[in-house]
């Protein structure tokens, strides 16, 4: 295949990022409000922790005070604060509909329209999501703002220091990268098995639980005895997939429960997990358009 | 003449079977990832009670008590995934379409026809994991009190007639969801909304029961749309009558169930027919 000159490329990219924003501009009705009912599971979060909190808190706490407590290491604030943090991390990583719209690409044929054109299929998709997430915070800085603003207090320790700060945010840019190529990668398996939802659902299963997305994974039982196999230490298990940095990763660093050398370690890592998913869907593309046949159109 | 509702309920649970089983692989398949959903949860709550042992101080919700409750939240959702859900989405769809016009000519009650003709059966296998959690469960709380424990059958009976009333109450919320998309045209929040609402009544009522915002939101989710009744009076009757007689605000509570159960048939069959009459079909 043939690519274009260097002077046309970043026009072309231009011109799809553009269609891609004003896309999703046109939903923007009902937007706020939906973003703002994304935040009452959170609601009921809130209720459920002070109730256990309050139940492991060693002296009896006045109605409203936070319980003095500990769950493994995280006091009631933080622990809240750690469930609004995710929701932020989440708003990077996740990618819905991109593993489905690949395999349906590659299904009906669709994907014949990127092996004439002179266009990386999976660059285009990569600025079509930067271009919709984009909007999303737009739109939706307006109701996190008001949610967090409402939930200071629950961020005991105030602001992190700048440092920390700028490794959030580092990290929240990798993980949509994470995001993005590990789910590319799981689409373009559609190319060996035409049907891909059972491989997604396990993905996002995987992901719900090793990710912290449904609680904080130092929580995690370091001897689980399982069907007579263990103990297995969980926590080493999470260490070594991707998962935890779509949603625990960030969410640690902002709150300090991971720092110092331990944190750019982190860093590093998922550094490694995106260059890996870069390469693999890479590899995956080019091996895929190979065994592919398009008849008709 | 009068149409047989249960023949005609009995033609759609029939039909309903046959059709998921003609797709034998996705059948399959939607019952394992319901039920492995099923099974996160639980892990989430074992997570927890690795740290305490009682979710709000001296509520009584200790672990097997609380997995009771959690076998009946899976019990009733199932039910209603079952029977409703699949309907509800469906009549939504008919609204915007225009296809409620055959439901009306038909000699049967619309509210009827249009409330159960597909179910997905693919949802009922996470109800049976649900009553094998409660089972579970309650022969662990029997060991852990000692032999004091006994369930009696009435005990089995005013759970079931329980989870009857707040089948009640959850379908009337449903359709009457599903009924302002005739004023809408169309509805495609209806399942977010329904999501959003049902989180509430996941988790026993006493985690609400403290500060302003909790109480206002007790308050709304038993009075105003009582699904906190919907779960916790069936959990309540076998996980804490047990060797304990009930308290006073109890039996309210549980006639609060029964009141809720009709009072909320009624409004949803009000709600859906002054609906209907603003129904103007789609076609031409």
């Amino acid at each position: 295949m043939e690519s274009l000159g260097l002077t046309v490329r970043p026009v072309t990219w231009w011109h799809f990022f553009q269609v891609s924003v004003n896309e999703r501009l046109v939903y923007r009705g009902d937007f706020i409000l939906g973003t703002l009912m994304r935040f009452l599971p959170t609601l009921t979060q809130i209720f459920l922790w002070w109730a256990i909190y309050d139940s492991v808190a060693t002296n009896p706490t006045a109605v409203g005070d936070a319980p003095d407590t500990q769950i493994a290491g995280f006091r009631y604030g933080d622990m809240v604060a750690y469930y609004l943090l995710v929701t932020i991390s989440r708003a990077f990583s996740s990618m819905p509909g991109l593993s489905s719209g690949i395999a349906l690409q590659v299904r009906e044929g669709e994907i014949k329209k990127f092996l004439i054109q002179p266009v990386d299929m999976l660059g285009c998709l990569l600025l079509q999501r930067i271009a919709h997430k984009l909007v999303y915070y737009l739109m939706a800085t307006l109701p996190f703002a008001l949610v967090f603003f409402l939930c200071r207090g629950f961020f005991i320790d105030g602001w992190p220091d700048a440092e920390i700060l700028a490794v959030f945010f580092v990290s929240l840019i990798l993980g949509f990268l994470l995001g993005f190529f590990l789910e590319a990668c799981i689409g373009l398996v559609s190319f060996w098995f035409l049907e891909v939802t059972s491989l997604m659902f396990i993905y996002m299963l995987m992901n719900f639980f090793l990710s912290g997305h449904m609680f904080p994974l130092d929580l995690l039982p370091t001897d689980l005895q399982i069907l007579g196999i263990g103990p297995l230490n969980l926590r080493i298990v999470v260490d070594f997939v991707p998962f935890k940095y779509l949603a625990y990763f960030p969410a640690a660093v902002f709150l300090g429960k991971v720092e110092g050398a331990e944190m750019y370690q982190g860093l590093a890592v998922l550094v490694f997990w995106v260059m890996f998913f870069i390469v693999l869907s890479r590899i995956m593309w080019w091996r895929g358009v190979k065994r592919y046949s398009g008849f008709g159109g | 003449m009068q149409p047989s509702y249960l023949k005609v309920f009995l033609t759609f649970a029939r039909n309903s079977l046959v059709r998921d089983m003609s797709f034998r692989a996705n059948f399959i398949f939607t019952c394992i990832s319901s039920m492995a959903w099923a099974g996160m949860n639980f892990g989430l709550f074992k997570v927890v009670y690795q740290f305490t042992n009682s979710i709000g101080r001296d509520s009584g919700w200790g672990e097997n008590e609380f997995f009771i409750f959690l076998g009946t939240v899976w019990l009733i959702n199932s039910l209603i995934q079952t029977f409703c859900m699949a309907n509800m989405e469906r009549f939504s769809e008919m609204i915007r379409m225009g296809s409620l016009d055959f439901a009306l000519l038909k000699p049967i009650d619309t509210q009827f026809l249009i409330s159960f003709p597909r179910m997905n059966w693919a949802q009922l296998p996470n109800g049976m994991l649900g009553i094998l959690l409660i089972i579970v469960s309650l022969n662990a709380l029997a060991a852990e009190r000692g032999d004091n424990l006994y369930l009696s059958i009435w005990n089995v009976l005013a759970f079931v007639f329980f989870i009857a009333c707040g089948l009640c109450v959850m379908y009337s919320v449903m359709i009457t969801l599903a009924s302002t998309s005739i004023w809408l045209g169309r509805n495609q929040q209806l399942y977010n909304f329904w999501f959003y609402i049902t989180n509430f009544y996941r988790y026993p009522m006493e985690i609400y029961q403290s500060g302003t915002i909790g109480w206002t939101l007790w308050g709304t989710f038993t009075f105003v749309i009582p699904i906190l009744v919907v779960s916790n009076v069936p959990a309540r009757v076998l996980a804490q009558p047990l060797g304990t007689p009930w308290q006073r605000w109890e039996w309210g509570f549980a006639s609060l169930a029964v009141i809720f159960a009709i009072v909320s048939l009624l409004v949803s069959r009000f709600v859906f027919r002054s609906a209907l009459k603003s129904y103007r079909s789609a076609s031409s």
